[in-house]
């Protein structure tokens, strides 16, 4: 069974949202900024005025450095998109969501069920999660236009605040829902029934390490 | 003699190549992935990177956003020599990496680890890295440019000879389950492990067998090429696909290389070479020749020499 293909909007409504399943493969319309810990600790911690207005331009914030350029004459060239792991981040995401209205957390390897349920879910956020995660390619082909680049001189071009417009950006994988259910997690639980008949017969190491864990239904995020 | 801007303007080209073109022995080796695969989601997952590669192909894009730490491998023939010698050589690759981040464009990943200082353009202490080796014949270069992702999929541990083959076994399918789960290791991969050498080496040793070998090679140690085989099936059968879907595909190759160690260890690594393998390679030589594969070839019988004397060098000073 091949998954369900939905387009979106960068400023989704409550009911488009709600319709949203795990599994499902989205495509995005509209405005998307790249935010990650260069940004989340400028506007948080140094309280930086933020230079979007939010949500109202965009509820999608994608965990991403492109690869791009800023030509000479202040244009942009913007060729793979890819995200980054979005783990690392937990820690400004609440503050982040309540001050901007972000809805759309887009990136890689997704949350914890945790975190979905405690500060996505009151928000009315939902994940999404890049394929592959190589397919900077075919995002790169949804960029319609790079609108900005904020604080690229104070966070440099990785770190910096792109503003894209997206026209069928895509895909991306829903990977929570507003119940803040965990695609990942859910897709752990159905490997870890195998994981004693693959590690039969191998012998923990003789030197161990502090902290270590033998429970492999655990993760290391 | 190599002209110096024969190497700055083939390593240009080589850092465009490796950028955007998925090499055709790991698209293979992902065809043969994609048409086994069952798990409904990691099939779709499969069948989208196929599409990106062939994006990036007609668009001259780089296949992934993140483009990894481009890094240098030189091998020279013992007889080649390179105009204004290897002080140059070394400017000459710095230059092209940072001519090729802006011209590709590649992402800037290369910053201070302290101050987060960015250049933009991948270069800076210690970057790109070159490493050096070399064969007894020749009077040609080598260069070969690798882009590997730099954060997760690799691990290191020191085994003792007591922990045996089991040992060996239990932490290649930890360092699968722990990297693999949620796709942080954006298998399915080529995955390199190192055995033996002191620690550094080990860690290099795993490194190069996942960047600098190919899908369908083998070690020339026939035992160890078997426990390739082996490894490869063990970490496919754990049931993970990509993104750590439900799947069958989580190593596309197991390369495996070893080196001479402390008699009371065993130490060992394990690396991931993503779904993006960026390699890229050229032969140059003096009479301004350049050949382009995507083969290193890094690992001859030389590379793996056991004894004291290499014969042929021996027979050619007798």
């Amino acid at each position: 069974m091949s998954p369900r293909e939905i387009r979106l909007s960068t400023t989704p409504t409550d009911e488009d949202i709600a319709k949203l399943r795990l599994g499902d493969i989205v495509y995005l319309d509209g405005l998307m900024y790249t935010a990650r810990e260069g940004v989340y600790m400028r506007a948080l911690e140094e309280k930086a005025n933020i230079p979007m207005e939010l949500p109202s331009q965009s509820a999608a914030n994608f965990h991403c450095s492109p690869a791009a350029r800023i030509n000479a004459d202040g244009s942009f060239d913007m060729g793979a998109v890819t995200a980054t792991a979005s783990f690392r981040f937990a820690k400004w995401l609440p503050e982040w969501m309540e001050k901007t209205g972000a809805r759309l957390i887009i990136g890689k390897g997704g949350m914890t069920s945790k975190d979905y349920k405690s500060y996505f879910v009151p928000n009315g956020a939902i994940y999404l999660s890049t394929v592959g995660y190589g397919t900077g390619a075919l995002l790169g082909r949804g960029v319609e236009n790079v609108e900005a680049v904020h604080w690229n001189e104070e966070l440099g071009l990785a770190q910096a605040m792109w503003v894209i417009k997206c026209n069928k950006m895509g895909p991306f994988i829903v990977a929570s829902d507003l119940n803040g259910d965990c695609l990942f997690e859910r897709e752990n639980a159905k490997i870890a029934q195998n994981i004693e008949r693959v590690y039969e017969g191998t012998k923990p190491a003789v030197l161990k390490r502090y902290g270590e864990s033998d429970d492999r239904s655990d993760e290391v995020i | 003699m190599i002209p110096i801007s024969l190497i700055q303007s083939t390593a240009e080209t080589l850092m465009d190549k490796a950028a955007i073109d998925i090499p055709d022995d790991y698209l293979t080796g992902l065809k043969r992935a994609a048409e086994t695969e069952d798990g409904d989601l990691s099939s779709f997952v499969l069948k989208a990177m196929l599409d990106n590669y062939e994006a990036a192909k007609e668009d001259r894009r780089a296949m992934c956003g993140d483009t990894g730490v481009p890094r240098w491998f030189v091998k020279m023939g013992n007889e080649a020599s390179v105009e204004g010698g290897m002080c140059a050589l070394e400017t000459a690759l710095r230059r092209a990496t940072a001519t090729a981040t802006n011209g590709v464009p590649l992402r800037p990943n290369r910053v201070h680890p302290l101050w987060r200082t960015d250049h933009n353009n991948n270069v800076g202490i210690g970057a790109p890295e070159i490493e050096y080796g070399f064969e007894p014949e020749g009077d040609w270069i080598d260069l070969i440019t690798v882009h590997k992702g730099g954060l997760f999929g690799t691990d290191y541990r020191m085994l003792f000879p007591s922990d045996g083959i089991q040992g060996i076994k239990r932490f290649y399918l930890d360092s699968l389950m722990a990297f693999g789960k949620r796709g942080l290791a954006c298998q399915p991969a080529i995955i390199g492990i190192g055995l033996g050498g002191s620690k550094d080496i080990c860690m290099t040793l795993g490194k190069r067998a996942s960047v600098l070998r190919t899908v369908g090679s083998r070690n020339s140690d026939p035992r160890i090429a078997e426990m390739e085989e082996e490894f490869k099936e063990l970490g496919n059968s754990i049931g993970m696909g990509a993104m750590g879907f439900v799947g069958k595909n989580m190593v596309v190759q197991c390369n495996i290389e070893v080196g001479y160690c402390h008699t009371g260890g065993m130490p060992m690594s394990v690396h991931a070479f993503c779904l993006s393998s960026r390699r890229a390679v050229a032969r140059l030589w003096p009479d301004g020749r350049v050949e382009y594969r995507t083969d290193p070839d890094w690992f001859t019988p030389y590379q793996r020499r056991e004894t004291v004397d290499w014969e042929p060098m021996h027979e050619a000073a007798e």
